[in-house]
């Protein structure tokens, strides 16, 4: 069974005045286990797809499953409860919380989410530092570490809840190319050890090659599917 | 819970100087309060305590329409001795009552044998009237400190404009109810302090002496003056004695008594419900210095961290916890500094103790001000402050709980 799937999904909202169609009746299946790109120029869609993805928007018209939940009928509150469960972000900036440390920005979700046994958390913490390289910094504050470090530490927060499903919305531009393709290897390698899915959009075409799938959007819509 | 604390306070330690800038204006509101509270609430309480401690007592009662006639001290409205064994029988049935003391009070003319002049005397049985006003005998500036048959103990502006001092002998002449003019030679017992409030000027004799000028057959009394075991039983004691004798009525059927409270005697009791107003003001000032100072730390929090509260709610923490998070930054400011400034108002309250503050009411100078605050107005000080911080922060974060992640991960 498809782990996300989109049925003619579009998403309209008012800029101003006017009226924008950010995707226009998409459809497409996304297995389990996948590693998927979304491609495309900025304003194509990449963004939006993925905030209704990831339960943080909701679809002006169509069909979107997410792990056989369609998100439409999620409130704020129940939205927020399915992505601490269900889904793991990885954001362009890093977006770490500075008054915590590795350690505890990693455990954040464990901590503040699902409110997992101190015991239970510390493995998987240590565990996913570890995986990420960044156990020898676990205990330094972001403002401490290089901007690779901190997407590193992104990619173990974003798997520390054993996610179904993370989206990551450009996780490599503001990377060099040598830390860019260091965290798509820890993505990937994640993705073989754990079974999780991971979509992320980039218009960096050398990234894009690491992808299994990789998805066209332009204007909006799909104009094309490349495995 | 302690998660939530933990990075409360670390949020509040990344803005230090806000922070401390915030908590201090909190932590100066609070010693600001307690030392008012203190030094007013001294001033009251002393106030109070010498006002019913040096001569009014802690309740009167009277013949029905003494009190409003009480400046010409009208020997008409003396209490009979049965209306006194009635007054005493109700006394003797309530509890509370530690002492009571009854007064002839009355009018004469004082003279040294070249001058004479006006005074208002209190004739008093002195064991009875020191047990109901014991600071009475420490305001006797010169002379013995007892009011002997034969002796006088006359006010000191009174002594002073008339030459007199302890050992001379003096004249009282008084008229009596019917009329008739009668005097009595005394010496000189003491010289007594002014002190503040009607009453305070009054001479004292003997209620022997007091009986004889009079010319009385048998005693009638002007007032009675109790003192209660325990001041904050005041208006108990005061119902309780007021419903005993609201039954006792005269030949026209009217009430035969009038019972007081200090508060209705002494004008006093209206600078004490002043100072009340104040420290009422003063507290409601407290309030908005701290729901001001908090609600916009916390604004600006809020402001400040768009970007960050969009990240957790993106990754699933519910709105309740971020409300949580945001409330209990305000509380730990306003806890913070109703601590720091609970302790600081101690300390400038004890600063201001061993600094011994005198000051002068009325004629009544050096009056020693010994500032105290009890546990509970702290307490309740603290709480109000930390309550109205949590209250101060409630707006803010429940700004921060209804943000959309989308808008607020895109905030720059």
């Amino acid at each position: 069974m498809s782990l996300i799937t989109a049925h003619d999904l579009s998403k309209t909202y008012l800029k101003g005045e006017t009226k924008v169609e950010a995707l226009k009746d998409l459809n497409f299946e996304i297995e389990p286990a996948s590693f998927v790109s979304f491609v495309g120029p900025s304003g194509s869609g990449k963004t939006t797809l993925l905030n209704l993805i990831g339960c943080l928007d909701k679809p002006t018209s169509g069909i979107l499953r997410v792990d056989d939940t369609d998100i439409s009928s999620l409130n704020t509150r129940m939205a927020a409860a399915f992505r601490g469960k269900k889904i793991g972000f990885i954001f362009q900036d890093f977006n770490l919380v500075p008054v915590l440390t590795v350690y505890e920005n990693v455990g954040y979700p464990l901590v503040m989410v699902q409110n997992t046994p101190s015991s239970e958390r510390k493995q998987r913490i240590l565990a996913l530092l570890d995986a990420v390289g960044m156990a020898e910094q676990r205990d330094k504050y972001p403002d401490q570490i290089s901007g690779g470090q901190k997407q590193r530490v992104a990619v173990a927060r974003a798997l520390v809840t054993n996610p179904k499903l993370v989206l990551a919305d450009e996780p490599t531009a503001n990377l060099d190319h040598k830390t860019a393709y260091m965290v798509i290897d820890i993505m990937k390698k994640m993705k073989n050890d754990l079974g999780t899915t991971f979509i992320f959009s980039t218009h960096d075409q050398k990234i894009v090659g690491e992808a299994e799938i990789i998805y066209t959007l332009e204007d909006g819509e799909l104009a094309g599917r490349e495995v | 819970m302690f998660d939530l604390f933990k990075i409360s306070i670390r949020n509040l330690m990344r803005y230090k100087r806000r922070t401390l800038l915030t908590a201090s204006l909190v932590t100066i509101g609070v010693v600001s309060v307690l030392v008012f509270i203190s030094v007013s609430g001294s001033f009251k309480n002393m106030m109070i305590g010498q006002i019913t401690d040096s001569f009014v007592g802690h309740i009167q009662i009277h013949k029905k329409g003494y009190v409003s006639s009480i400046d010409s001290l009208p020997l008409t409205l003396n209490l009979s001795p049965k209306a006194f064994e009635k007054v005493e029988k109700a006394i003797n049935e309530v509890p509370g009552i530690e002492a009571y003391s009854k007064r002839i009070k009355f009018g004469g003319m004082f003279s040294n044998f070249v001058e004479t002049t006006n005074v208002r005397l209190n004739g008093v049985n002195p064991e009875d009237e020191v047990k109901t006003v014991p600071l009475l005998l420490s305001r006797v500036k010169e002379g013995e400190k007892t009011i002997r048959t034969g002796e006088i103990l006359v006010p000191e502006l009174l002594a002073k404009g008339m030459k007199v001092k302890v050992g001379d002998t003096v004249v009282v002449i008084a008229t009596n109810r019917d009329g008739s003019v009668n005097g009595k030679q005394f010496q000189v017992g003491g010289i007594l302090e002014s002190a503040t409030g009607p009453g305070g000027r009054d001479g004292y004799i003997h209620i022997d002496d007091a009986a004889e000028i009079l010319r009385m057959d048998t005693m009638e009394i002007s007032e009675i003056a109790i003192r209660l075991v325990d001041f904050d039983e005041l208006h108990r004691v005061f119902d309780r004695l007021n419903d005993k004798l609201s039954n006792e009525l005269n030949k026209q059927g009217g009430p035969a008594f009038e019972v007081h409270t200090w508060e209705k005697l002494s004008p006093f009791y209206n600078i004490a419900r002043m100072i009340d107003v104040m420290t009422f003001f003063v507290k409601l000032m407290l309030i908005a210095i701290v729901l001001i100072s908090i609600m916009n730390v916390m604004v600006m929090a809020v402001y400040e961290r768009i970007r960050e509260i969009g990240t957790i709610a993106a990754i699933g923490t519910l709105p309740g916890k971020i409300v949580a998070m945001f409330l209990i930054e305000g509380f730990s400011l306003g806890f913070f500094g109703a601590v720091v400034g609970d302790i600081l108002g101690i300390a400038v309250i004890s600063v201001l103790n061993v600094g011994k503050l005198t000051f002068s009411f009325g004629r009544q100078k050096g009056l020693l001000l010994s500032p105290s605050i009890n546990l509970q107005d702290v307490l309740v000080i603290s709480i109000i402050v930390i309550t109205i911080s949590v209250i101060a922060s409630l707006q803010p974060a429940y700004k921060a709980s209804r943000m959309n992640p989308i808008d607020a991960l895109r905030h720059v």
